[in-house]
C-alpha cells in the first residue's frame, strides 16, 4: 500500500537547484522518496511526504537543501509549551532533568 | 547551525605491545554484560564478543520495553562489541547503544561476523536520537577515537543506518575521523540484502513504512501511557457521580459512574489501540480527527447500550457530554501518536495543533460541565 501522507503544503523544506551538484546523497537519506535525480541535479517529486527529518539537508555537501527540521510529535510540543523536558518527548532527555515526564511517546 | 567540536583525543600512541593510553582502556565496554558470549583480543585490548543469536532474556527484555518496564534504562556500554569473528578487514556496523537497537542489528547479521560500534546515546533508539543529535557527526567522531576504530580495522569505512541521517552529516565524518559514511538500509533485516548486492540499497529498503505490525508495537506503549490518565479520571468521575446524583452514593456511582468508567475507556480504546490499527483507514490527514472519528463512533455505541432516556433532559445532556468527552479523549491519544508515526513534521503537527488542542480541550470542558450538569439535575 501506498504510504500516508500528512497535511499538505506544510512542509518547510527548500531546495536550491542551482547549488546542487548532483551527487545523489539526498536520494541515499530521504526515507520518504521526496527527491529525484533529474538529469544534473536533483528536483523535489514529492513535497507533501517530507517528514522535516532534516537528514538531507545535513548531509548535502553543497549546502543546497534548507529544512526547519524536527520531530513530528505532538508530545513533543506540548512539552516545549509547558517549558519541561527540555522539550522533547519521550525518548528521555539529555540531561536527566525530568525523568517522571518522559512519557512513552514517539519511539 | 551544526556546531562541531572537534574532540578531545587521548594520546594512544605509546605503545609497545599494543598496550594503550589509560583513558581510552576504560572506554572498552565491559566484558560482564548479560548478552557477551565471549571475547577478542584486539590491539586495543579485549572486545566483547557477542552472537547474532538473541536468547530468551533479549526477548523478555524487548517486551518488557514494547510495555515501559525499564526502558529508559535498557541499554548497553557505548563501544565496538566484536560480532562473531571479524577481523582487520570486517565491516564495520554503527548503531545506538538502546539494546533493541543493537540486538536487532546483529540478530539480522546471522552467519555473519563484524564489527559493531554502538554511540552513546543515552539508550535511545537511532532514529530518535539522530533527532536530537546524540546519534551525531560529534558522538561519532568522538566514538571513533575513543574507540580506538582506527587500529582495529585497516580499512575506513562504515556503514550507518539510514535513520542515523538525521543526525549525522557524513562528509563532515570523512572530513574529521577519515572514515566514509555509507548509508545502508532502514531496517536491519535488509542488512544481508544490502551487503550481498555490494552494498547498493533499493528504493523499497530506503522507504519508511508504516505498516499494520509497525504501528501495533507501539500500542502497548500507548495504553500504559494512556493508562495513567484513565485511572485518575475514572476515580474522579466515580466519585463525583456518587456525591452528586439524585440517590444514594453507590446507587448514583454505579448510574452514572460506572457508564463513566466504560465511556473513559471507550475512550482510550479507540485512541490508543483502534486509531493505530486503522490509522490508514481512518477519514482525514490530521490525526485529531481520525481520533475524534473513532470517539464519535464509540460514544454512539456505548449510549446506545446504555439506553438513556432521550425523552428528558438529564438524558439528553448526558448523550451529549458523552458525545462530546470521548471524541475529545480519543482525538488527544491519537493526536499525540503522531510522535509515533512515520510521516508526520514538525510543521505539520504544528499546523495541526494550533486549532486541534484548543477543540480537544473545549469538547472535554464543555462535555465534563454538561455531565456534571445532567448527574445534578437528575
Amino acid at each position: 500500500m501506498k504510504n500516508p501522507v500528512y497535511l499538505k503544503d506544510v512542509v518547510t523544506l527548500q531546495l536550491d537547484e542551482n547549488q546542487c551538484t548532483g551527487c545523489g546523497m539526498c536520494l541515499d537519506v530521504c526515507p520518504h522518496e521526496v527527491f529525484k535525480m533529474n538529469r544534473r541535479h536533483v528536483v523535489i517529486q514529492n513535497r507533501d511526504a517530507c517528514m522535516e527529518c532534516g537528514a538531507c539537508s545535513l548531509n548535502c555537501p553543497a549546502k543546497a537543501i534548507s529544512v526547519q527540521s524536527g520531530v513530528g510529535c505532538a508530545n513533543a510540543v506540548i512539552n516545549a509549551m509547558r517549558g519541561y523536558n527540555n522539550g522533547e518527548c519521550c525518548c528521555g532527555s539529555d540531561t536527566g532533568i525530568a525523568k517522571t515526564n518522559n512519557t512513552g511517546r514517539c519511539c | 547551525m551544526h556546531k562541531l567540536e572537534l574532540p578531545v583525543i587521548q594520546n594512544q600512541s605509546n605503545s609497545c605491545c599494543g598496550i594503550v593510553a589509560a583513558e581510552s582502556e576504560n572506554t572498552l565496554p565491559d566484558l560482564n554484560q548479560s548478552f557477551v558470549s565471549g571475547s577478542i583480543d584486539t590491539p586495543v585490548g579485549r572486545l566483547p564478543q557477542v552472537s547474532s543469536t538473541l536468547n530468551r532474556e533479549d526477548y523478555w527484555g524487548s517486551i518488557k520495553a514494547r510495555w515501559a518496564v525499564g526502558r529508559m534504562e535498557y541499554k548497553i556500554d557505548p563501544g565496538i562489541y566484536a560480532l562473531g569473528t571479524p577481523d582487520n578487514h570486517s565491516t564495520v556496523f554503527v548503531s545506538a547503544n538502546y539494546k533493541m537497537s543493537f540486538d536487532r542489528l546483529r540478530s539480522s547479521l546471522c552467519g555473519r561476523s563484524g564489527w559493531i560500534l554502538a554511540l552513546d546515546t543515552k539508550g535511545i533508539n537511532v532514529w530518535c536520537a539522530a533527532g536530537k543529535g546524540t546519534f551525531g557527526t560529534e558522538e561519532l567522531i568522538r566514538r571513533i577515537e575513543l574507540s580506538g576504530l582506527k587500529n582495529i580495522v585497516s580499512h575506513r569505512k562504515l556503514i550507518l543506518p539510514q535513520l542515523g541521517a538525521p543526525g549525522v552529516a557524513a562528509h563532515t565524518v570523512a572530513k574529521f575521523s577519515g572514515f566514509n559514511v555509507q548509508y545502508g538500509p532502514i531496517r536491519a533485516e535488509d542488512l544481508p540484502a544490502y551487503l550481498d548486492a555490494g552494498m547498493k540499497a533499493t528504493g523499497q529498503m530506503r522507504t519508511m513504512t508504516f505498516q499494520l505490525k509497525e504501528r501495533a508495537v507501539l500500542i502497548p506503549i500507548e495504553l500504559v501511557e494512556a493508562a495513567k490518565i484513565f485511572l485518575i479520571l475514572a476515580a474522579a468521575f466515580f466519585f463525583v457521580s456518587g456525591i452528586s446524583g439524585p440517590a444514594g452514593f453507590w446507587v448514583n456511582a454505579i448510574s452514572f459512574g460506572l457508564f463513566a468508567v466504560s465511556a473513559l475507556l471507550g475512550a482510550i480504546i479507540g485512541g490508543a489501540i483502534l486509531n493505530p490499527l486503522l490509522l490508514p483507514f481512518l477519514p482525514g490527514r490530521a490525526f485529531s480527527i481520525k481520533g475524534f472519528s473513532i470517539g464519535i463512533i464509540i460514544a454512539l455505541i456505548l449510549l446506545y447500550f446504555r439506553g438513556i432516556d432521550l425523552s428528558v433532559w438529564p438524558g439528553r445532556i448526558e448523550s451529549v457530554a458523552w458525545l462530546l468527552i470521548i471524541p475529545a479523549i480519543s482525538a488527544y491519544l491519537a493526536m499525540n501518536f503522531t510522535g509515533c508515526s512515520t510521516y508526520t513534521s514538525l510543521s505539520g503537527v504544528k499546523r495541526e495543533m494550533r486549532w486541534a488542542l484548543p477543540a480537544e480541550i473545549a469538547c472535554g470542558v464543555t462535555g465534563v460541565v454538561m455531565w456534571l450538569g445532567a448527574v445534578l439535575i437528575s
